[in-house]
């Protein structure tokens, strides 16, 4: 028997329980384990570069920004190697991986259906129609991110508006109007490849692969919060989506009022994948992998799928970005490693666990 | 209560009331209704005109969260896509009654446990629930709803897929709870069974009620006769009323033909039946 600790008591608030036979106290510490593993895996990417720095240079440079020290002291390329370019790209990858992954765990649940990701109601193709406006028409669409961010979320309103009838939205309607949605802004963004001239083409399809080349403060400053917040909400939400997840009836039966719930859920989920997917383009996998990974880690239980597909999420970028900028001199962009990696892992999933998982 | 589907209407005019404390029976043929009035009841659908009045609560004014803590549900099938244990699903019937960022107290995880172990499948608390059978999913259900604790619960034919011996283990909880003073609304396809367990009956039929009251006066061949037309007979075995196939009695009553009741009473053959249908 465990002592009831500060640590325990704090579990107990919090709803989870180390003791009464339900197993939890292994799902906390494999939830720790992940938390650990995200750590070192961020450490060791913060050494690695094509840039030689050593293990005590980045760390130092680490250290005295985090202390507030006299970074003075610190040679200026280190600084903005270590500082400027590789730590933010790291803060950024982890909040994207963490992000789509637990947007993905999010809609799987919603939707009922583990085979969806993030960008099932048309996130991606809204976002890529924004930002292909913004890189044709510079002028009068000025930012890409901006324009990424409206458009994607634009695109799962209608879908949205689009499903709702009678003040329900059933999520077969809501499933096919994201694909609705989706294919006219796959056309809208066609039609602009079409209309474009060569370097505009090359920067459209390089921004719908996917990277954190210009991984800045700026964007952590402003996603970092977002993701967090709306972390904490899904992760609060867990129970109910658990209970969402069994249907619209059993839920209104369960006491869980499903239309306002959805609407909850979907909106963080939708807000939290258009920013991440304004910032860095569409990196595809993430958000349907992560949480299939929990699934087989943790059980179906929302409550630890959640955290651990932002872990995991955020671990899985991190791998990916490191190995895109290093295993080459030149960049590789980090949409087309993800899917490398990405689907043998599923086809594994598929041929070994695929009845549990998919029940 | 009147409801319908687009122009179709399936409940008019339906209207009983059932005491605290009942065990109330639903009973009538396939398309009558009864899971149509069963969702109207729970706010699933909307009725037309009319009200459902719970525990002196008229529904339409209830949030949905309230109405789970006065009503329960057992569905008649359902199965979901994610592989949750046995006691995730049961501890989902908890759910109304939590707060707080999880909210979910060892006490909730104790009802849990002890719900399972009423109906016997405490060995299953482990088990993927979207990889059992489905009578062993609809025992689960019912564990669910018995841990949901409410003054009232609502099975849709919880004994449907339900070997012998399970049928009778839950008749004999709906009693049990019953007796707890809660109320229970249940349908079934089984005339014996609500005869046997149920006080009180409603015999739903083409969207009416066709007859409610006592089970002895209600479970009677004129009702039979009037929804199913011809194929049952009534009998007394050892005191006990039952409800028998009439192509049944009809085969007995030539085999032993001891019996002058057989050849008067029941005319109408099986051959009868089919030639109607």
């Amino acid at each position: 028997m465990t002592e009831p600790t500060g640590f325990n008591h704090l579990l107990k608030r919090l709803g989870y329980d180390t003791s009464g036979g339900f197993g939890e106290e292994k799902k906390i510490i494999i939830l720790l384990s992940l938390a650990a593993v995200l750590f070192i895996t961020a450490s060791v990417a913060v050494v690695l570069g094509t840039y030689n720095i050593t293990v005590t240079e980045v760390y130092q440079t680490i250290f005295t920004h985090l202390t507030f020290g006299d970074i003075g002291g610190i040679p200026r390329l280190h600084n903005t190697i270590v500082w400027d370019i590789r730590v933010p790209r790291i803060i950024l990858a982890t909040s994207v991986g963490g992000a789509l992954a637990i947007a993905g765990a999010t809609f799987q649940g919603v939707f009922r259906n583990p085979l969806v990701e993030p960008y099932i109601l048309g996130v991606s193709s809204g976002a890529a129609f924004g930002a292909a406006l913004g890189i044709v028409f510079p002028a009068i669409f000025f930012s890409i991110q901006i324009f990424a961010f409206a458009f994607g979320a634009l695109a799962v309103t209608f879908a949205y508006i689009l499903a709702r009838s009678r003040g329900e939205t059933p999520i077969v309607t809501l499933i096919l109007a994201g694909v609705i949605i989706g294919s006219i802004f796959s056309a809208f963004v066609s039609l602009l490849k079409y209309l474009s001239d060569d370097t505009a083409l090359r920067e459209i399809a390089f921004w719908l692969m996917g990277g954190f080349y210009y991984a800045t403060w700026d964007d952590i400053i402003l996603l970092v919060p977002v993701v967090f917040f709306s972390f904490i909400v899904l992760w609060a939400l867990g129970w109910k989506l658990n209970v969402l997840s069994m249907g619209d009836d059993e839920a209104r039966a369960l006491g869980v009022n499903p239309e306002k719930y959805k609407f909850v859920v979907i909106t963080l989920a939708t807000a939290i994948t258009a920013f991440a997917v304004s910032l860095v383009g569409i990196i595809a996998w993430v958000g349907l992998m992560m949480p299939h990974a929990s699934r087989m880690l943790l059980g179906p239980d929302n409550r630890f799928v959640i955290p651990a597909s932002l872990m995991m999420g955020g671990c899985y970028l991190i791998v990916c970005d490191t190995l895109a900028r290093t295993l080459t001199t030149a960049e590789i962009p980090v949409g087309i490693l993800t899917s490398i990696l990405g689907a043998p892992y599923l086809c594994y999933l598929l041929r070994s666990k695929g009845r549990v998982i998919f029940g | 209560m009147h409801f319908q589907y687009g122009s179709f209407p399936v409940l008019s005019g339906v209207s009983f009331s059932v005491g605290r404390g009942e065990l109330c029976g639903l009973f009538g043929p396939n398309g009558s209704g009864k899971t149509t009035l069963f969702k109207c009841c729970l706010r699933f659908l909307h009725a037309e005109r009319g009200s459902v009045v719970v525990h002196g609560e008229e529904i339409s004014r209830c949030s949905i969260e309230h109405l789970a803590r006065l009503v329960a549900y057992v569905p008649q099938e359902h199965k979901p896509p994610f592989p949750y244990l046995v006691r995730e699903v049961v501890l989902m019937g908890r759910t109304p009654h939590l707060g707080g960022f999880f909210g979910i107290r060892r006490h909730d995880r104790e009802i849990t446990m002890d719900a399972l172990a009423t109906l016997g499948i405490s060995d299953l608390a482990d088990r993927p629930y979207n990889q059992l059978s489905g009578g062993q999913r609809q025992m689960v259900l019912m564990a669910r709803a018995i841990a949901q604790d409410t003054p009232i619960l609502f099975l849709d034919e919880p004994t449907s897929a339900l070997d012998f011996q399970n049928q009778m283990r839950i008749w004999e909880i709906m009693r049990d709870v019953a007796e707890e003073g809660k109320t229970i609304l249940a349908c079934s396809h089984d005339p014996n069974h609500v005869a046997w367990f149920c006080d009180r009956v409603v015999v739903l039929g083409n969207g009416t009620v066709v007859a409610e009251g006592h089970p002895e006066d209600v479970i009677s061949e004129v009702v039979l006769e009037e929804i199913y037309q011809d194929v049952c007979s009534v009998r007394m075995l050892d005191g006990v009323q039952m409800v028998m196939p009439r192509c049944v009695t009809e085969r007995n009553g030539k085999q032993e033909s001891n019996h002058p009741l057989h050849d008067t009473r029941f005319a109408g053959t099986c051959g009868d039946v089919d030639a109607k249908t």
